[in-house]
């Protein structure tokens, strides 16, 4: 049985002007000790929906689902008091900016055992040498010292770094690391990936990496889902997702990766993603693809060959493309 | 932490020196000195007016005046008042201590209920609750003091018989020496059965109207603050890490929120210290506001000066205490220096 299950997972946001759906029936699920990457765009709805698996979007967020469980409980029905002993125990979650996620008015050393006192049965004692064990999992240095230290005295890398201390503390069973590397240095970047993949196999948990990046995708992930517009429109294993993939979008994805560029100018996908007031009636992405015909834009695509299109791709040739029809 | 300290000490004397040099001159630009206000209906000679105005050193030019009052509280002299004869210091720290603690009664009530409200009114952003209760801050903050205080006493002293009218203690049936000059703390140090619940009964009314405007502006201020802090990161962060809803919001946000907050009430304890004015006049209070305004009637220029330097004084001095606040609340700050 699958660690995380999500079938036709929807997220709406009543806003002034009507709802808004930033997630879009999707579906997911996560082995123990899997590694999923979720790519997209920004505006792809890929950090609200495991917002909503946490529990964590504002009031306004009208979240529904068939099926949302987590190591066999049902997310849905649960209450706020029952969610709270899953969540930062057996869920855990990092996000995109370490600077604003801690608190500034607290050491870093309060912050983690905190999380230690909210979910395990430990004393003072336990619960400070368990901190600076964490802090020198994470490779922090100078564990003991920096305990009292408090965020802005850090830099950007060693704050994510408490933050995934706070994450990994009472051993969960699934990480969501939201773009973690997005607001740091180059090469900071490469180090916290290589951590929470090493994190991830000695502690064997599975790991959810939200990110936009393929270089990112390629070098950490098992298995790919990629969302657009709030739809997940393909899911494959990284291996023949970089070798044959299905969707345009994808496809469009990876030829913009600077390794694969073959001409002189990086080529990249014209056009945003679709918001409240500009969604297409047919698929969404039609009016960014360069296969789209008039059916793409008219009826939404079915799911095909593990692909949200009307013509899913196999290696670039779109199956089943009138020709004619292909728009300049 | 000292050095901080010491530095924002010596700010201070720019200040002091332009608030002694502005209510000098503003006392004298208004008609009338001492000696005219007092002189009465039937007039005095011309040579005695001269004679007068000549032993308080009125004759001499301002700028003289000014240079030799500055002489004299360099000195530690504030001078002597003009209509009764006793020094201006000692007049002043007889009265201090009602004000005083008038303004940190109304101030405790402020924050306490103040903060509070502003904290449920943001978690219940938009709703009834939230809606009433701004409401009512606005009403508050916008009530005409002596018409509230009216209001009060005849609600709750001539009608329901809760409180006294005025004053700080009832003379009739407790007597009492000023130890530390706190109706509070003397009347329990008399040993007197009664009395400090005589006192407690004569401060609630005074503590009411003086806090109605800071408690309005303290809840509102929380509020907003408040708002700003529940969209931040590390709420969310707190959020992730499962911690039950009271101390995501009373310690990790509160504790940001405060900062601002925090700034509000040391201005409003000033505004009280000084502005308790109406309030003292309205419950027969015997503080320095009431001094001061007579003062200003009677023309008493070193009462005045005086009383305006220490109450400066004073509110400088919280200030600073708001500003080592700061440092205790808000790590960021005390690290800076």
């Amino acid at each position: 049985m699958a660690l995380l299950d999500i079938q036709n997972l929807t997220v709406e946001f009543s806003t002034g002007s009507g709802a808004f759906r930033a997630v879009d029936r999707v579906s997911l699920s996560v082995d123990k000790h899997e590694v999923l990457a979720i790519v997209g765009e920004s505006g792809s709805g890929k950090s609200v929906a495991m917002l909503a698996l946490m529990g964590l979007l504002p009031w306004t967020a009208r979240i529904t689902a068939d099926r949302l469980e987590f190591d066999g409980k049902n997310l849905l029905t649960m209450g706020a008091a029952e969610r709270r002993r899953i969540v930062g125990k057996d869920l855990a979650m990092i996000f995109q900016e370490p600077m604003s996620s801690l608190n500034p008015c607290f050491t870093v050393g309060y912050q983690i055992t905190e999380a230690l006192k909210t979910h395990m049965p430990m004393d003072k004692g336990q619960r400070r040498a368990r901190a600076i064990e964490l802090l020198e999992q994470v490779g922090i240095p100078g564990a003991e010292s920096r305990l009292s230290a408090f965020p802005h005295q850090l830099s950007g890398g060693m704050n994510q770094r408490v933050m995934i201390a706070i994450a990994i503390a009472c051993n969960p069973k699934l990480l969501i690391a939201d773009e973690p590397t997005t607001a740091l240095d180059v090469t900071i970047q490469a180090q916290i990936l290589e951590l929470l993949l090493k994190l991830q196999k000695d502690n064997g948990m599975a790991l959810v990496l939200i990110t936009h990046s393929m270089g990112v995708v390629a070098e950490t992930a098992e298995r790919v889902s990629v969302q657009y517009a709030g739809q997940k429109v393909e899911e494959q294993r990284v291996g023949p997702l970089f070798a044959n993939p299905r969707h345009p979008y994808t496809a469009a994805l990876l030829s913009a990766l600077p390794e694969r560029a073959t001409a002189k100018r990086l080529p990249s996908i014209p056009g945003v993603v679709p918001g409240q007031f500009d969604r297409p009636t047919g698929c969404l992405f039609s009016p960014r693809c360069t296969f789209a015909t008039d059916l793409c834009r008219t009826t939404p695509p079915p799911l095909k060959d593990g692909a949200l299109c009307h013509y899913p791709l196999v290696n670039g040739v779109p199956q089943g493309h009138p020709g004619t029809e292909k728009a300049a | 932490m000292i050095k901080f300290f010491l530095k924002r000490l010596a700010l201070t004397i720019p200040t002091f020196f332009a608030l002694m040099f502005v209510t000098f001159m503003m006392i004298r630009l208004v008609p009338g000195d001492p000696i005219e206000v007092r002189r009465g209906e039937r007039g005095i000679s011309p040579e005695r007016l001269a004679q007068l105005r000549h032993e308080m050193g009125l004759d001499q030019p301002v700028l003289k005046q000014f240079w030799d009052y500055v002489w004299g509280i360099l000195h530690g002299d504030f001078g002597t008042s003009i209509i009764s004869r006793s020094p201006v210091l000692h007049e002043f720290f007889t009265l201090f201590p009602a004000t005083l603690e008038l303004t940190l009664c109304a101030m405790l009530l402020a924050t306490l209920v103040g903060v509070p409200a502003g904290v449920f009114a943001a978690v219940r952003r938009g709703k009834f609750y939230d809606q009433a209760l701004m409401g009512a801050a606005l009403t508050g903050y916008s009530m005409p003091i002596f018409w509230w205080g009216l209001i009060l006493i005849l609600v709750m002293s001539n009608t329901l018989h809760l409180t006294p009218v005025s004053g700080r203690v009832d003379l009739i049936k407790y007597y009492y020496q000023p130890v530390t000059g706190f109706a509070l703390i003397d009347s329990l140090l008399s040993g007197q059965k009664g009395a400090f619940g005589d006192a407690l009964r004569h401060l609630i009314l005074p503590t009411i109207v003086l806090g109605t405007v800071p408690l309005a502006v303290i809840a509102r201020m929380t509020r907003s603050s408040m708002l700003e802090v529940l969209e931040e990161d590390y709420v969310r962060t707190a959020r992730a890490k499962g911690l039950a809803n009271w101390r995501v919001i009373g310690v990790h946000a509160l504790r940001n929120a405060l900062i601002p907050v925090i700034t509000s009430i040391g201005l409003q304890v000033g505004t009280l210290l000084a502005g308790a004015v109406l309030t003292e006049t309205i419950f027969s209070w015997p503080g320095v506001g009431k001094w001061l305004i007579e003062s200003i009637s009677r023309r008493d220029y070193p009462a005045l000066q005086g009383g305006i330097m220490l109450i400066s004084a004073a509110v400088i001095l919280v200030n600073l205490l708001v500003d080592l606040t700061y440092g205790l609340i808000n790590p960021r700050i005390r690290h800076g220096h």
